[in-house]
C-alpha cells in the first residue's frame, strides 16, 4: 500500500449460523457499518470462515479496490488466521486485517438483550474499523533452524529422546553432570509392575546411545550458557576434568582396585564406599573412570600417585584442566530429572539421618541391587542384620501442604514393590504399608496391587506414623492410628522404608535459569499448555522430557521423551522458523534507554547498547521477541510500541468504544 | 520597521519562571533592545489597561506563566489569547497545571474551609471565608473568585508553543526567544524540549532496573554515580521529557518531573506507574505474597503529589466528587 493512498476498508459481518444472527442484527450492524467514513462496502453472511465466505473477502479486494478488511465473527484465536490467508489471496499484507469479536465477547453473553447487542456490536466492529484505519503492513521474516539438537540431562529421559532424534537423522549433543549417563533408573533394581530388571532394559539403551554416530555424549560436563534462539542457540559447555585421558583409558579398573582410599558413594547414596578414583557405577557408559581430587591423597596431599603407577595404558593425566566446549544447536531438550525432598531437614519427626534404620525407597533400591552395597542382600544400615520386619511409609512431603502439595506419582507402586522386594528376599519377614490413599492409576498397576495385598505377611495400614522414636535398647517404633479399624497400632520394625517425595533436581534450577524458561509454583518447569503443549516451554525450540515437568513414572517420562524428541524432530526437518509479525519495536530517535524495559523481558529480546554518540538505548532483538508487550506497557517514555497494536491503534479503539 | 512587540503575562503563578529570565543575565539587554515590552507586571510599569489597549494579534510573542485558577487568572489567559500572535505556555503551571493543580484533589469548598477555619494555625473567630462578594459595613468586597477546578493554559485557550519546567530551562527559553524574534518558529503545538526523556542527557550509570525497597530521599546519602532509581529513589525521569540536561539528578537530587510527559506519552504519572509497577520487587517473584506487594507499595509516600506534581490537571484521571471530601 502507498503512502497517503485512501483507505479502503471492506467490512464482514458473520451470522456464525445463528451463534451471532439469532442475537444480533447482523443486517442492520452491516448497513450501519457502510455508513462509516473510509468503509467502502459492508456485507453478512452466514459463514465468512467457509470456502465462499472467503471466496467473498478475495473478490471484494479486487472489485472495490480494498486496502484494508475487517470481519466481525468470533474470536480471533481460532480463524484470525484463517482470514489472514484470505486477505492475502486478494494480494494485501496479512496483517492490514483486522478482526472484531460479535460472538464471545457480545451475542454469546447477550442472548436476552437482542437490541442492546445489536448496539454493542456496531460499537464493537466501528471500534475494529478505527483500528484498521491505522494499520500499517507487517513482515514475516524466516529464520533457519540449524538441525542439530541438544539434550540435558542423561537419565532414561534423556537417553530415549536423543536415540529418537539420532535415529531420524539428526546430530544430537547428550549432556550429563555425572561422569556416567543413566540417571536415577539406573539405580533401581527391579521396575514396576513388570518387576523388569531395570539395568537390564537400561543399559542397552545406554550403550546404543554412545555408540550412535549421530550422538554426541557430553559425560562430567556442566551447561555454562545459552544464548539465542529457536534454532539457533549457543551453548557452552565445562567439561569437568576427570583426570583420565579417555582416548587412552580402556576401562581396565585397575586404577580402582589399587586405589587406597575410600568415600561414601554418591550412586549408592551413601550406603556403600567408592575409591578417590571410581567409576560411577560397574555399568557406566562411558566406562572411564574420574579422580575425585576432594579425597584424592595426590590432589591433597602430593603423594600416593597409585592409579598412575599402575595404569596399564598411562591414560591418568593430574593435569588435566576444565575444557569449555562451544556448540550451536537448532532445538533443546530439557530431561534434568528429579532429586529426593530433603526429609531430613523438613522433616525431623521422621529421624531420618538421625537414626540409621531409616531409609529412603531409593536406598532401599541400591540395597537390594546384586551390584549395591549389601550385593544383593537386604541388611540393615545399623548393624547389617536382616530386618524381620519392615515399615514402608507412604507420602512422606508428598500431597502436604507444609511440604509437598503435589502427588509424587510413583510412591505408591514404589512401595508396593519395595514390600514385594522384602518378602520375596525374606520370606519369614513382616510388612506393614502406611498409607493415606493407594494411587495405582497405571497400566498393570492395579493387578499389581492386588497381587501384593494377597500377601499373607503384607500389611495394609492406614495412616500416617507419628513421630519415630527410638527407645532404650535402641530400637525404633512409632504410633500410628489405622483408619480403617479406629486403633492406634505400635509398630517396632527393624528398618523403615520412606517413599520420600520428590522435586526438580537440583541441577535444574541453574539451567531454568539460563534458558530464562518458566518455572511452576512447585519448581517444575512449566509447560506451554498443560493438555495441549504438555512437552512445550514458554521458550520456542525448548521442549521437556520426564521429570523435569513434573512426577513422572518411568513409562510417562519414556512416552514424552518421545513426545519432546518429535517436536524437535518437526522443528528441525522444516528447516525454519517464523518469526512474530507483532513484535516490540523500540524508536531509538524516542528511546533515553533508561532501563525500565530489560529486566522485564521473559524472553531475554532486549538488550541496552551504547551508540556511537555514547547514548544508551535499548534495542529488540525480534527473533527472541514473543510480542507479550511487557516492555510496551511499562516503557515510561513511550518509545516502544508493539507492531499490530501501536497506542495510536489502541486510542482510536478506545475512543470510538467510549464515544 | 516596529520592534517586535513582547509580553509575559502571569495567572495563577509564583513568579519562578520571570525570575529565571533574569538568570540571562547581561543577555536580558538583547531581549529589551530587540523587542519592545507590551506587558510585563513584574519588570515593567505598563497597566492592564494599556494591554487592553493594543490591537488584537499585535504582541508578537507572548509568554504565559502560571495555571488558571480563579476567574481573574482565566480572564488574563483570555485577553493573552486575544492580543497574541504567538501564545507561549511558559512554565510547568501553565503547560499543565503545575503545582497549583494539585489542588484538583480536593473540591474548592474543602480547600476553602482548611485554609480558613479548620487549619490548626488559624485565628478566624468571625469564620469569615473571601467568596466573591463579602459584606461589610459600608459596602462589598469583591476578589477573584476560585474556579471549581485548575486549568492549564491550553484547558482554557488554543496555545501555540509550549516552554515546559518548573522554571524553564535558560537554554530552551533562549531558543524560544530566539526563534521567535528571528521569525524561525517551530510548527505550532511544538513543546520546546527533547523528544526524549531526561535519562537521556543523565549520566548517570544505568544497569539493573530491579527495585527491592522503595526509599525516601533523607533516608540515604545516594551514591554519586548510579542510577538514582535504581537506588531506590523514585525519580521521574524516565517519564519525564528532557531538554534541562538532567540537572537535578546531576546534583544527586531526584527529577520530580517539571518538565512533564515525554513526545509519546499521553499522561506522565500513568506511565511513571506503569514503569515503577513493572520493575519493583522482581527479585524472588514467586514468593513474593499481596502483603509483601502492598508493604513495598506503601514505601511510596504522597504517590499522587510523586507521580502528577506537576501535571495533574493534564492526566487522563477523571475527578471523582465525595471521596476524600
Amino acid at each position: 500500500m502507498v503512502e497517503g493512498e485512501e483507505i479502503r476498508i471492506g467490512v464482514y459481518v458473520c451470522h456464525c449460523g445463528v451463534n451471532i444472527a439469532a442475537v444480533v442484527d447482523v443486517k442492520k450492524v452491516a448497513e450501519e457499518l457502510s455508513k462509516v467514513p473510509n468503509v467502502v462496502v459492508a456485507k453478512d453472511y452466514q459463514f465468512m470462515c467457509s470456502q465462499p465466505g472467503q471466496n467473498i473477502i478475495v473478490e471484494d479486494i479486487k472489485e472495490h479496490k480494498l486496502n484494508r478488511v475487517v470481519v466481525a465473527a468470533c474470536s480471533p484465536r481460532m480463524h484470525e488466521p484463517t482470514f489472514q490467508r484470505a486477505v492475502e489471496r486478494g494480494g494485501l499484507n496479512p496483517y492490514l486485517f483486522e478482526m472484531a469479536n460479535i460472538r464471545e465477547h457480545c451475542s454469546w453473553v447477550h442472548e436476552k438483550e437482542k437490541s442492546a447487542a445489536t448496539e454493542k456490536a456496531i460499537k464493537i466492529v466501528k471500534a475494529a474499523v478505527a483500528k484498521a484505519r491505522l494499520l500499517k503492513p507487517l513482515k514475516v521474516e524466516k529464520v533457519k533452524v540449524i538441525p542439530r539438537a541438544l539434550v540435558i540431562g542423561g537419565g532414561i529421559a534423556g537417553i530415549r529422546a536423543s536415540l529418537d532424534i539420532a535415529n531420524a537423522g539428526f546430530e544430537v549433543h547428550l549432556v550429563e553432570t555425572r561422569p556416567s549417563i543413566g540417571g536415577n533408573m539406573a539405580r533401581l533394581d527391579k521396575t514396576f509392575p513388570t518387576l523388569d530388571c531395570s539395568q537390564c532394559i537400561l543399559t542397552p539403551l545406554m550403550v546404543e546411545a554412545s555408540r550412535h554416530p549421530n550422538i554426541t555424549l557430553h559425560t562430567y560436563t556442566d551447561v555454562v550458557s545459552i544464548d539465542g534462539s529457536v534454532g539457533n542457540f549457543k551453548v557452552k559447555l565445562l567439561k569437568k576434568p576427570r583426570y583420565v585421558n579417555e582416548a587412552k583409558c580402556t576401562g581396565c579398573g585397575v586404577c580402582v582396585t589399587k586405589c587406597p582410599w575410600t568415600v561414601p558413594s554418591e550412586f549408592d547414596l551413601g550406603l556403600g564406599k567408592r575409591k578417590a578414583i571410581y567409576f560411577e557405577f560397574p555399568q557406566a557408559v562411558p566406562l572411564i573412570p574420574v579422580i575425585d581430587p576432594e579425597h584424592c591423597m595426590y590432589f591433597q596431599k602430593g603423594t600416593c600417585r597409585a592409579c598412575e603407577k599402575f595404569c596399564p595404558p598411562k591414560a591418568i593425566n593430574f593435569d588435566q584442566k576444565p575444557e569449555e566446549i562451544e556448540l550451536e544447536v537448532g532445538a533443546i531438550i530439557l530431561a534434568t530429572g528429579y532429586g529426593l525432598y530433603d526429609v531430613a531437614k523438613n522433616m525431623p519427626e521422621y529421624g531420618y539421618r538421625k537414626y540409621k534404620d531409616v531409609i529412603t525407597g531409593l536406598e532401599l533400591e541400591r540395597l537390594v541391587s546384586a551390584t549395591g552395597p549389601t550385593k544383593g542382600h537386604i541388611l540393615r544400615p545399623s548393624d547389617g542384620k536382616e530386618p524381620k520386619k519392615v515399615a514402608i511409609i507412604l507420602c512422606v512431603g508428598s500431597r502436604d501442604e507444609k511440604h509437598l502439595r503435589f502427588c509424587c506419582r510413583f510412591g505408591c507402586v514404589a512401595g508396593l514393590k519395595h514390600a514385594y522386594y522384602i518378602v520375596s528376599h525374606i520370606p519369614d519377614a513382616e510388612v506393614y504399608i502406611c498409607y493415606r490413599d493407594i494411587r495405582t492409576f497405571g497400566k498393570g498397576y492395579e493387578e499389581f496391587y492386588e497381587r501384593i495385598r494377597s500377601y499373607e505377611n503384607v500389611k495394609f495400614i492406614r495412616g500416617s506414623p507419628m513421630e519415630i522414636l527410638q527407645d532404650a535398647d535402641g530400637s525404633l517404633y512409632f504410633d500410628v492410628f489405622d483408619a480403617n479399624t479406629n486403633r492406634v497400632v505400635t509398630l517396632r520394625p527393624d528398618l523403615i522404608v520412606l517413599e520420600t517425595g520428590i522435586v526438580p533436581h537440583p541441577t535444574f534450577k541453574e539451567v531454568a535459569k539460563v534458558l530464562k524458561c518458566s518455572v511452576g509454583p512447585d519448581g517444575f518447569a512449566l509447560e506451554l499448555h498443560p493438555k495441549l503443549r504438555p512437552t512445550e516451554t514458554s521458550v520456542d525450540g525448548v521442549f521437556l522430557a520426564g521429570a523435569v515437568q513434573g512426577p513422572k513414572d518411568i513409562p510417562d517420562t519414556v512416552a514424552q521423551a518421545g513426545a519432546a524428541a518429535s517436536s524437535a524432530i518437526a522443528l528441525m526437518s522444516r528447516g525454519y522458523v517464523e518469526t512474530i509479525p507483532y513484535v516490540s519495536s523500540i524508536n531509538e530517535d524516542l528511546c533515553s534507554g533508561c532501563g525500565i524495559c530489560q529486566p522485564l523481558c521473559a524472553f531475554d529480546a532486549i538488550s541496552l547498547v551504547k551508540k556511537e554518540d555514547g547514548k544508551q538505548v535499548a534495542k529488540v532483538d525480534i527473533s527472541k521477541c514473543k510480542g507479550c508487550g511487557v516492555c510496551v506497557a511499562a516503557c515510561p517514555s513511550g518509545a516502544a510500541q508493539q507492531l499490530g497494536f501501536d497506542d495510536e491503534q489502541i486510542s482510536a479503539m478506545v475512543r470510538t468504544l467510549t464515544g | 520597521m516596529s520592534k517586535p512587540k513582547l509580553a509575559i503575562i502571569p495567572g495563577a503563578n509564583c513568579a519562578g519562571c520571570d525570575y529565571s529570565l533574569l538568570d540571562l543575565g547581561e543577555k536580558i539587554i538583547d531581549v529589551l533592545i530587540a523587542t519592545e515590552i507590551a506587558y510585563w507586571p513584574t519588570a515593567a510599569d505598563l497597566k492592564l489597561e494599556d494591554l487592553e489597549k493594543l490591537p488584537d494579534g499585535s504582541i508578537d510573542i507572548v509568554l504565559f506563566e502560571g495555571a488558571v485558577n480563579n476567574d481573574e487568572t482565566e480572564e488574563m489567559a483570555k485577553l493573552a489569547r486575544k492580543k497574541a500572535k504567538n501564545l507561549i505556555a511558559f512554565g510547568a503551571c501553565a503547560c499543565f497545571g503545575g503545582i497549583p493543580g494539585l489542588a484538583n484533589v480536593a473540591s474548592r469548598d474543602s480547600i476553602l474551609q482548611k485554609a480558613y477555619i479548620k487549619s490548626l494555625s488559624t485565628v478566624n473567630q468571625q469564620g469569615i471565608v473571601p467568596y466573591k462578594i463579602t459584606k461589610v459595613d459600608g459596602g462589598e468586597l469583591t476578589v477573584p473568585e476560585l474556579l471549581e477546578t485548575v486549568k492549564s493554559l491550553d484547558q482554557v485557550v488554543k496555545v501555540d508553543y509550549y516552554l515546559p519546567g518548573c522554571p524553564p530551562p535558560l537554554k530552551l527559553t533562549a531558543d524560544a526567544l530566539v526563534a521567535a524574534l528571528s521569525g524561525k518558529l517551530p510548527p505550532k503545538g511544538t513543546v520546546f524540549g527533547s523528544m526524549k526523556s531526561v535519562c537521556d542527557d543523565c549520566k548517570r550509570i544505568r544497569e539493573n532496573k530491579r527495585i527491592t525497597e522503595i526509599k525516601r530521599y533523607h533516608q540515604i546519602v545516594p551514591d554519586a554515580e548510579k542510577c538514582l532509581l535504581e537506588q531506590g529513589i523514585v525519580c521521574m525521569g524516565p517519564a519525564t521529557r528532557g531538554g534541562c540536561d538532567a540537572i537535578c539528578p546531576t546534583v544527586n537530587i531526584p527529577c520530580r518531573g517539571c518538565m512533564g510527559p515525554t513526545s509519546e506519552s499521553r499522561d506522565q504519572g500513568a506511565r511513571m506507574l506503569s514503569a515503577l509497577s513493572s520493575v519493583i520487587g522482581l527479585e524472588g517473584e514467586a514468593g513474593v505474597s499481596d502483603e509483601d506487594v502492598r508493604k513495598l507499595v506503601l514505601q511510596i509516600k504522597d504517590p499522587l503529589g510523586t507521580f502528577y506534581r506537576y501535571t495533574l490537571p493534564k492526566s487522563i484521571m477523571r475527578r471523582v466528587w465525595g471521596v476524600r471530601e
